[in-house]
């Protein structure tokens, strides 16, 4: 559409129709968590809902101020794990792209494996990992299963989907392998990467906690899926209820974090990151 | 690989040819001939243009002179090898798109020959400066590929060909996808830079008032397989300008190279 040909008053109210709506996205959302809440709250204070069964968001709230300490503690804890998993999934995940896009026999010969690495439910694995591996790095290598195979499956995509006339491009300008694929290849393929990546931050955490619950019931730990897991033993439910919001906010963040890392990288050129004016 | 080589045998009357294509055949690997057999030669400095239908084996006919592709039989013959050290190349290639690298920018892209050729940065600038001033993009130098019309990034593609001093100049019907008037432009900016250059120029089309316009021979092409099915020279005064496009002589020139595009088209009727 272009504005010049628009009547100016028109103009102003396509951009003021535009913003409502952008108000309403963030507004709607909102509006419906409080409501929410207070229908929760409502419902445990007119029922008398004993805080063991179902504790009011008030008490969830008050918990969560009184046991900062220790929450704060698994949550770090917990963060920690998440990122080391992430950092081994994203390493592992490219440079594995990267070894199958320069040799195919090692892909076929590999690739099979990830992907029954991928499709094993964790939660199946763990107990096994705690048993061989010290404990800590169990919880890592659970992260690292979760999160690396759509960091590896991106990647790899992103590697073969370069334009072929680039490709030719730099074959006639007698590239070496190595230029190709840092100034072609790599460039090429980071958006898929990034994608990838997106991915693989939610399921570090999630690989993280299932693997802190597995080891919690074998015994030490101090994360917030041991948090959760312990407090369900000694029926503190707000304490519960307390951890799991944690665990969504930190989830939320991790998620915003790399949506806004590809973002900006992203923003100069490609069209996941332009504005749908352009 | 079995690419161009060199014309080593150089008497004196080699001396004059650029390019020279011996019996190349081209067979895919599905059983599809794409081209051939042709012979093709192409002096120093000439501007030949290769015309003929979709399919014709004329983009494949380029590749093989880039050495993209190696020819199934025959020989592919350049008067310099296809790499030289220190950044200069016999061979620019311009793309029916612009393939330019989207993540950067003008200036990088249009460094990017000498990058691969491991020139340094100081060395480079003046040459990318001298080849952006050329084809009249100095000011957008750090504009991104997708912030320029199609025209322009045409022209970055033209820029980052010529930023290697090229001796051979091949491109794959190059301005097929721009508008006519954005056509008619290039052309003319072509046509000059060819004057001022003297690059060989083989310039791949399917237009036959581009190819009559452009070029000092049109070579016409026949399809499936792709074989030359005549040579027409395209001799008026030089320098050509707008009026040459209007011209009765250039009327009739389109006229001869339709009719002997014509059988290419079979179940059609000529002009």
């Amino acid at each position: 559409m272009n504005a010049v040909d628009t009547p100016p008053m028109v103009a102003d109210k396509v951009a003021r129709d535009s913003r409502i709506s952008r108000w309403f996205r963030i507004l709607l959302p909102v509006a419906v968590l409080a409501a929410g809440i207070a229908a929760w709250q409502l419902v445990v204070r007119i029922n008398d809902i004993p805080p063991y069964v179902l504790p009011a968001p008030s008490a969830v709230f008050q918990t969560l101020v009184q046991d900062w300490p220790v929450l704060w503690q698994s949550l770090l804890t917990t963060l920690l794990t998440t990122a080391e998993g992430f950092a081994a999934a994203a390493t592992g995940g490219i440079a594995l792209a990267l070894l199958f896009n320069q040799s195919k026999w090692l892909e076929y010969s590999l690739f099979p494996y990830a992907v029954i690495l991928q499709v094993t439910p964790v939660i199946a694995i763990a107990p096994l990992l705690l048993i061989y591996l010290p404990q800590h790095t169990a919880v890592v290598v659970c992260a690292w299963i979760v999160a690396f195979f759509p960091v590896l499956s991106n990647t790899t995509l992103g590697l073969n989907s370069v334009d072929r006339n680039l490709a030719g491009l730099f074959q006639l300008y007698g590239a070496s392998r190595l230029q190709t694929l840092r100034l072609l290849k790599l460039p090429a393929a980071l958006p898929f990467i990034l994608g990838g990546l997106r991915i693989a931050g939610g399921l570090s955490l999630i690989g993280a906690v299932v693997a802190e619950i597995a080891a919690g019931s074998a015994g030490a730990g101090s994360g917030l899926a041991y948090r959760i897991a312990e407090s369900g033993y000694r029926l503190n439910i707000p304490r519960m209820f307390a951890a799991l919001l944690l665990l969504s906010v930190a989830g939320i963040v991790i998620y915003g974090l790399l949506a806004l890392t590809s973002y900006l990288i992203l923003r100069r050129w490609h069209e996941s990151a332009l504005g749908k004016e352009t | 690989m079995t690419g161009p080589t060199a014309l080593t045998e150089s008497g004196s009357d080699t001396d004059e040819l650029s390019v020279s294509l011996r019996a190349v055949t081209k067979v895919y690997d599905n059983g599809v001939v794409a081209l051939g057999p042709i012979d093709l030669e192409v002096c120093k400095g000439e501007f030949v243009s290769l015309l003929g239908p979709s399919g014709c084996g004329k983009s494949t006919a380029l590749r093989l002179i880039a050495g993209l592709n190696a020819p199934t039989t025959g020989t592919v013959r350049l008067s310099h090898p296809a790499i030289e050290v220190g950044g200069r190349q016999s061979i620019g290639f311009v793309f029916q798109e612009p393939t330019l690298m989207p993540w950067a920018s003008v200036r990088d892209n249009v460094r990017l020959p000498l990058r691969l050729a491991r020139v340094s940065m100081a060395e480079a600038q003046a040459r990318i400066d001298g080849a952006l001033a050329q084809i009249g993009l100095a000011d957008f130098a750090d504009a991104y590929p997708r912030e320029l019309s199609g025209g322009m990034k045409m022209r970055v593609s033209l820029a980052r060909a010529l930023v290697t001093d090229p001796d051979i100049l091949l491109m794959d019907e190059p301005f097929a996808a721009l508008d006519e008037i954005t056509r008619f432009r290039l052309n003319n900016d072509l046509l000059a830079l060819w004057r001022d250059l003297r690059k060989t120029v083989i310039f791949v089309t399917h237009s036959v008032f581009e190819s009559v316009y452009l070029s000092q021979r049109v070579i016409v092409m026949t399809s499936r397989p792709g074989r030359i099915a005549t040579e027409i020279g395209i001799s008026t005064s030089e320098p050509r300008t707008e009026d040459f496009r209007t011209s009765a002589e250039y009327a009739g020139y389109c006229r001869r190279v339709s009719n002997a595009l014509a059988p290419s088209y079979p179940g059609q009727a000529g002009p």
